[in-house]
């Protein structure tokens, strides 16, 4: 009755307000009710002669377009589209020669790189690109004037630490050799220099622009790439157009690339339903994913694609009673995974170990722990807890995450823990997580860790390493193991790929072995985009650039 | 009148003084590392800590505070980490669309809710009477989220007789100014009709009408008009109001407006847009304030500006 009621009423305030709508239109000269929006330049069905004019939409405005500066998933795409780097990523993980004419010489103990690069690459302001530009660029990362966040990734070449300090005006590790190669030389070995100069970080700009926009450069961006920069109007829209002196033939396809900033997710998928933009660029919100996943019209506008991700439970190995591995391993077994993979809406696929699938060094013969409350009651009362304890979770406050975080309350009290639920926004989450001894775990949705560059490495210093269990730092595991840290400083010298993948391997079945986290999940990427939109999964959800504009084209 | 200025803007200074400490130290006591928030999750500690350096987030607070103000001062506000260009040029680029805004929105209480509080106090008790008070209580009561994402829907997508948000022409403007004006269409109404029930009823009017007036006559020359001033004081108090009130209205429009610019300010912990978007506004609601007293003035001679 009350139902019927609530109902009844809202459709009578529907009609009341419909009225007023219709008046408004009627009656006023606020807007010819029949004028056809003359924003909708819609894309699709256009003749195959015209314009191929690309358009995504995002939530938020992008920072910048500097490729020293900018750091998140958004602005690194837009970035690729403007700049190159030496190195890049074929389809999958494997690094390929860009800017350079073919893979960089490397010495024997993996010191030493010498990078030859090719002829005739021109700036969108037509001046060739020499390796002065490459020596300034990775030299301008590093100058703290910068306030460069990758900066960490080029400490290890020779001489930056003295140049950061103010000790040395350059870099003495980074040699020109000539006006086509340059050289590299590193304070110890490291395997994964070739991806770090694969980063967006690395990307070369050409001095003369940075030095007449200065700190606006990440407004006005000049690269090699294969779009180039047109205009920006903050908080609305950033347009690129086609590169035609690009050095790669047949790319890019299409003609102008825009990108729409400040669209609600809700209301940007109603633009791509409606032929208005051609791409979302968050992910699908979730009350309509499972209407869109079912729906067969959708069928050939959704691309899936994994993410290079591991989405876990920090358990701080500092704080009792997670100090004991037994209580530890409990918590492994007892939280229900399939449950959390339904929760997201299918959006991911169960973790058993550190390391996504798609890393180098996964383990595809790792077994990870069983789903067994039993016996994780058992481990507990080994470890002199048979009746459970209490404890706290920090949890992210943005949807699904706090519901995911319930699943595991209800998972744990299942063995006798308590858990009370935090949840925080990020800032405060990561503050609190990178607090010696402040937060007991710390659920990482929302927040997960995605790789920087495909090596096994990425996912040990930043968030498992002894250099990161300091505070602000990533690790909020708490944990240092001096034993696999130097087993880690052999393995990022080794040049013997297998046997160097092998030696992560080991060290990541140790750090399974002492449960300082639950994997649970790998992330998946589910994009949205128009049935006219042509190109590989990996084009619209690349491993390392997201997405690929160049690749993409339109029908 | 000088003097009035004189003392409105010193009083304003002092409220602009208290909300910039007041900000300032709300901000300065959250947990959050503003420093990595620039730096990301995957940049160092030690690199973090050199941004901090750099960023000047390591000096001691007041010193933080004292070269805030002296930079506020001179129409400074910093530098903001989130969009990467200065906190001044960003919010004033923002300014003009959130006025609009709130202009079109004003506009559309007035229209609808003038007419409809006149018919309601000519016809008493009427069925349009009537349909003004559940006007009313509506308005009030549907969130502006709820019937923004209602109008695209509808009128934008299922229709397509607007663009779908965003800012161009006079279209896009018409479901953003109805979302954030509806709900003070029905209160307009209200307050129209008790102020002209009262007019209507007074001496001046019972003259009006002895002298053979026509009733449309009189109730728009003369009794209208004496009703008028409160729905201008109402107008007026509807300015800083809507400052707040249209936040919601510039998210789901995807409007470009100050509103939205402070939202991804505080979501991104941007201490220096956070700061700068609300000192600015704050500027224009005391702005606003003194200029629609001295409206009022000038509408009403009873009213005089005291010093």
């Amino acid at each position: 009755m009350l139902g019927r009621m609530r109902r009844a009423f809202g459709y009578l305030a529907f009609a009341g307000v419909l009225s007023v709508v219709l008046a408004a239109c009627g009656g006023t000269s606020l807007g010819p009710a029949g004028e056809s929006p003359s924003g909708s330049e819609a894309p699709s069905g256009q003749a195959p002669a015209a314009k191929k004019v690309f358009t995504i939409a995002y939530k938020d405005d992008l920072a910048t377009l500097d490729p020293a500066v900018g750091y998140d998933w958004t602005n690194w795409p837009a970035e690729k589209m403007v700049f190159d780097g030496l190195l890049d990523y074929d389809d999958t993980t494997n690094l390929v020669p860009q800017l350079a004419e073919s893979l960089p010489e490397v010495s024997p103990d993996a010191t030493v790189y010498t990078f030859h690069l090719r002829h005739g690459v021109k700036f969108q302001n037509g001046r060739e690109l020499t390796a002065d530009d490459v020596a300034y660029s990775i030299t301008r990362v590093l100058d703290p004037a910068t306030k460069s966040p990758g900066a960490g990734f080029y400490m290890g070449i020779q001489g930056a630490q003295d140049f950061v300090a103010g000790k040395a005006d350059h870099v003495s590790g980074i040699e020109v050799l000539d006006p086509y190669t340059i050289r590299f030389t590193l304070s110890s070995p490291d395997v994964t220099f070739g991806n770090k100069m694969a980063l967006n970080f690395a990307f070369v700009v050409p001095k003369e622009e940075v030095e007449k926009y200065g700190a606006d450069f990440g407004h006005h961006p000049v690269g090699t790439g294969p779009f180039t920069f047109v205009s920006w109007t903050p908080g609305q829209e950033l347009v690129f157009k086609k590169n035609p002196d690009y050095f790669k033939p047949g790319v890019p396809k299409l003609d102008e690339v825009h990108i729409q900033v400040g669209v609600e997710p809700e209301v940007a998928l109603l633009r791509l339903e409606k032929g208005e933009i051609d791409m979302m660029g968050d992910p699908i919100p979730t009350a309509d994913l499972a209407r869109v996943l079912s729906d067969p019209a959708w069928q050939d506008r959704i691309t899936k694609a994994p993410q290079v991700s591991t989405i876990y439970i920090a358990i701080n190995t500092r704080v009792k009673p997670f100090t004991d591995v037994r209580v530890r391993q409990a918590l492994n077994m007892a939280i229900d995974k399939d449950r959390v993979i339904k929760l997201l809406g299918g959006q991911g696929t169960v973790a058993n170990q550190i390391l996504p699938p798609l890393m180098p060094g996964y383990d595809p013969d790792y077994q990870g722990y069983p789903y067994d409350p039993a016996k994780a009651k058992q481990l507990l009362a080994e470890a002199g807890y048979p009746d459970g304890f209490e404890t706290t979770m920090d949890c992210l406050d943005v949807d699904p995450q706090p519901k995911i975080c319930q699943s595991f309350q209800q998972d744990l009290a299942q063995i006798g823990i308590k858990l009370d639920i935090k949840t925080l926004e990020s800032g405060t989450l990561i503050a609190d997580a990178g607090t010696e001894g402040k937060v007991p775990l710390v659920w990482s949705g929302g927040l997960a860790w995605i790789q920087d560059y495909p090596d096994p490495d990425d996912f040990y210093s930043p968030i498992l390493g002894c250099g990161s269990a300091v505070p602000g730092g990533w690790n909020w595991a708490w944990y240092c193991n001096q034993d696999l840290e130097a087993k880690e400083q052999k393995a990022i010298g080794m040049t013997d790929r297998e046997a160097r993948l092998q030696a992560y391997r080991e060290i990541f079945r140790a750090l399974m072995d002492d449960a300082v986290w639950v994997p649970v999940y790998n992330g998946e990427y589910i994009i949205a985009h128009g049935a006219n939109v042509v190109g590989k999964p990996t084009d619209f959800a690349h491993p390392e650039h997201t997405i690929r504009y160049e690749q993409l084209d339109l029908k | 009148m000088t003097r009035y200025l004189v003392r409105r803007a010193l009083s304003s200074l002092t409220v602009l003084f208290g909300i910039s400490v007041v900000t300032f130290a709300m901000i300065y006591f959250l947990p959050v590392d503003p420093a990595r928030m620039y730096a990301g999750p995957h940049a160092s500690v030690e690199t973090v800590a050199r941004i901090r350096h750099q960023m000047g987030l390591d000096l001691p607070l007041w010193d933080q505070y004292g070269r805030y103000v002296a930079r506020a001062l001179q129409g400074d506000f910093g530098y903001s980490y989130d969009l990467q260009m200065p906190v001044t040029e960003a919010v004033l680029s923002r300014f003009p669309y959130t006025l609009e805004l709130i202009f079109a929105a004003i506009f559309v209480e007035l229209v609808l809710g003038l007419p409809l509080g006149v018919a309601a106090a000519v016809w008493k008790n009427s069925w349009i009477d009537g349909l003004a008070t559940v006007l009313a209580l509506l308005g009030v009561s549907s969130p502006p989220f709820w019937l923004g994402l209602l109008f695209l829907y509808f009128f934008a997508f299922q229709l397509g007789l607007f663009p779908l948000g965003g800012v161009g022409g006079l279209s896009h403007l018409v479901l953003p100014a109805l979302t954030a004006g509806l709900g003070g269409v029905g209160w307009y109404a209200r307050m129209t009709r008790s102020s002209l029930v009262e007019a209507l009823g007074a001496d001046f009017v019972r003259t009006a009408r002895a002298k053979g007036l026509s009733e449309w006559t009189v109730v728009l020359k003369h009794a209208v008009k004496n009703a008028l001033n409160p729905i201008v004081t109402m107008a007026g108090q509807d300015i800083p109001w809507f400052v707040g009130g249209v936040v919601v209205v510039e998210m789901v429009y995807a409007w470009p407006g100050v509103g939205r610019l402070a939202v991804e300010a505080i979501l991104a912990d941007d201490v220096p847009l956070i700061m700068g978007t609300v000192t600015l506004t704050a500027l224009l609601v005391v702005a606003s304030s003194i200029v629609i007293d001295i409206a009022q003035a000038w509408i009403d001679p009873r009213i005089r500006l005291e010093a």
